[in-house]
């Protein structure tokens, strides 16, 4: 429709005013303050320079970005193949039962993630319930030391993330036609070969989309590295925070902060490119 | 065989899913002092969380800033997928990829970008920034939720009542509001959900005038363990539990699948 009314101005200059202010103005502003100098008064000093990337590139940065890169590449790993036997399971249910089992993956979803992250350090704590049963199986002497470790942080990501990576999933599994298995069976694939050659293509904009969903987070939740890891187990999240809200150092948080965009942008990108190469024509009358 | 083997793996994962948060919930009711040891039932941590001021006026707030963040995000979020659904402008792909880029970025990007914003036009840091920026990092999720009511019913219904000399905001108001109610409403639970689970954003936008909860249970949580934050991470279960079961039955009323 492209009438002109009241209603309809009124609504674009509302939404193009938000998203320009709030989105597009501090994106901006963030690149900016990312080639000034910092200053203790007024967080930053006209003084142009590109220190602040070079910066990046010092070792103990560098250290930590890798790490966190692999703990989060772990992560999303870890998810995608709890996930994905999942997903398929729970879109073969029967039909009356599938809505409570997605509503149970929903649950954890909706709570409060910071809560979840404590609730697994309290299983995860020396004195805490997982040591306390492999105590009384008899499979450990002492308490095992979990807290504080990349391995912790692991964990309390893939708790918090994995109904991220289960949800489209199983969105892409519904879509999954019973009739196009058996045509596979039927012309004599077994079922590794079903599987490598109608499954997982047809479900990779869903292996994507949940990949996608987990990686981005897992790369800046620093409370969940801050909760469960100490000192030694840093997300990108948290050294742009500490640049932040620490060592006020702006300009070096900006930079780092573009880091994350830039890494994000090339994700997005490569999803865009992934879903356009699955949607052509011959692939789409495959899963209409 | 087979069948029993997927059963298993089912209820494992729903195991890893549950079992921390049920623990949690179970030691909220221990009597003992060892955030460990089970010392018989008690609910002497919820009233010591009744009685802690600090947090409860927290809570006050937070509930407070959820309810505004949410309301005004839906209005502005209702507008804009009904502009989407049914006008054509300049921009539309652009305004589209902009949501969604808002809906992927990680939360700090877009927290340290909107201190910058703040600082730059001398909003003070309170409930003011708070709710801006709640508003904005909600905003896609609720678009997404009604536009996706949007575009499941029949137009037509939309034409008969322009036939009829409804005009266009007697339209919407009076015909397609009505619809997409359902909708709607589930998007505010979800903006009030977002709004209180959000740790990052706050975090870089907030000042000393107004604390939120999120940020007390995370000074809180960051130490040590504290039975008192068992008790009302128990609450906030309860809480959020109710918005889904509101926003569930508010979706699955017409259609079969939730969101």
């Amino acid at each position: 429709m492209t009438l002109r009314t009241p209603f309809k101005t009124a609504v674009l200059v509302l939404i193009w005013g938000w998203m320009l202010l709030f989105v597009l103005v501090p994106n901006l502003l963030v690149i900016a303050t990312s080639f000034l100098s910092r200053d203790d008064v007024h967080f930053v000093r006209w003084d142009l320079t590109l220190g602040n990337y070079l910066r990046l590139f010092a070792p103990d940065y560098v250290a930590v970005f890798v790490h966190s890169g692999y703990m989060a590449l772990v992560t999303t790993l870890l998810c995608l193949l709890i996930g994905y036997p999942f997903a398929y399971v729970v879109s073969r249910f029967r039909a009356t039962l599938k809505p409570y089992l997605v509503f149970l993956v929903i649950v954890p979803f909706w709570t409060n993630s910071l809560v979840r992250t404590y609730a697994m350090k309290l299983l995860l704590s020396t004195n805490g319930l997982i040591n306390q049963a492999l105590l009384w199986l008899g499979w450990i002497d002492a308490p095992l030391r979990m807290l504080y470790t990349e391995g912790a942080v692991i964990a309390g990501l893939v708790y918090v993330l994995l109904p991220f990576m289960i949800l489209p999933l199983y969105a892409i599994f519904e879509q999954l036609r019973a009739d196009l298995l058996e045509a596979s069976a039927d012309l004599g694939a077994g079922g590794w070969q079903t599987f490598r050659r109608v499954v997982l293509p047809l479900t990779m904009p869903g292996i994507i989309a949940g990949c996608l969903l987990v990686l981005l987070p897992a790369i800046g939740m620093f409370y969940v590295a801050d909760v469960l890891g100490g000192a030694k187990n840093l997300l990108i999240g948290n050294v742009i925070k500490n640049q932040f809200l620490d060592a006020r150092d702006w300009p070096f948080g900006a930079a780092a902060s573009l880091l994350l965009t830039l890494a994000m942008g090339i994700l997005l990108y490569a999803y865009y490119l992934s879903v356009k190469l699955i949607r052509r024509p011959e692939t789409h009358a495959a899963l209409a | 065989m087979l069948r029993w083997l997927k059963l298993t793996y089912l209820w494992l994962v729903y195991l890893l899913l549950y079992l921390p948060i049920g623990v949690l919930v179970v030691f909220s009711f221990n009597a003992s002092k060892n955030p460990y040891s089970w010392g018989g039932f008690s609910w002497h941590w919820y009233a010591r969380l009744w009685e802690n001021e600090a947090l409860i006026g927290a809570a006050v707030n937070s509930l407070l800033l959820a309810v505004s963040a949410a309301s005004a995000t839906t209005l502005i979020g209702t507008l804009t997928a009904i502009a989407l659904q049914r006008y054509r402008f300049r921009g539309k792909r652009v305004l589209n990829g902009m949501l969604f880029v808002v809906m992927m970025s990680p939360d700090i990007v877009l927290a340290i970008s909107l201190l910058a914003l703040f600082i730059l036009l001398g909003i003070q840091l309170g409930f003011v920034s708070l709710l801006l920026a709640h508003i904005t990092f909600c905003l896609p999720f609720v678009v997404v939720t009604v536009y996706s009511r949007l575009s499941g019913f029949n137009p037509q219904i939309l034409e008969a009542a322009r036939d009829l000399g409804a005009s266009e905001l007697r339209t919407i108001l009076s015909v397609l509001l009505p619809i997409i109610f359902p909708a709607v409403m589930a998007g505010w639970l979800l903006g009030f959900t977002l709004s209180l689970d959000d740790v990052v954003v706050s975090m870089f936008v907030t000042g000393p005038t107004f604390e939120v909860l999120p940020l007390r249970i995370y000074s809180m949580v960051r130490l040590g363990l504290k039975p008192e934050v068992n008790a009302l991470a128990a609450v906030l279960l309860a809480l959020s539990l109710v918005a889904l079961l509101g926003s569930q039955i508010l979706l699955l009323r017409k259609k079969g699948v939730p969101i």
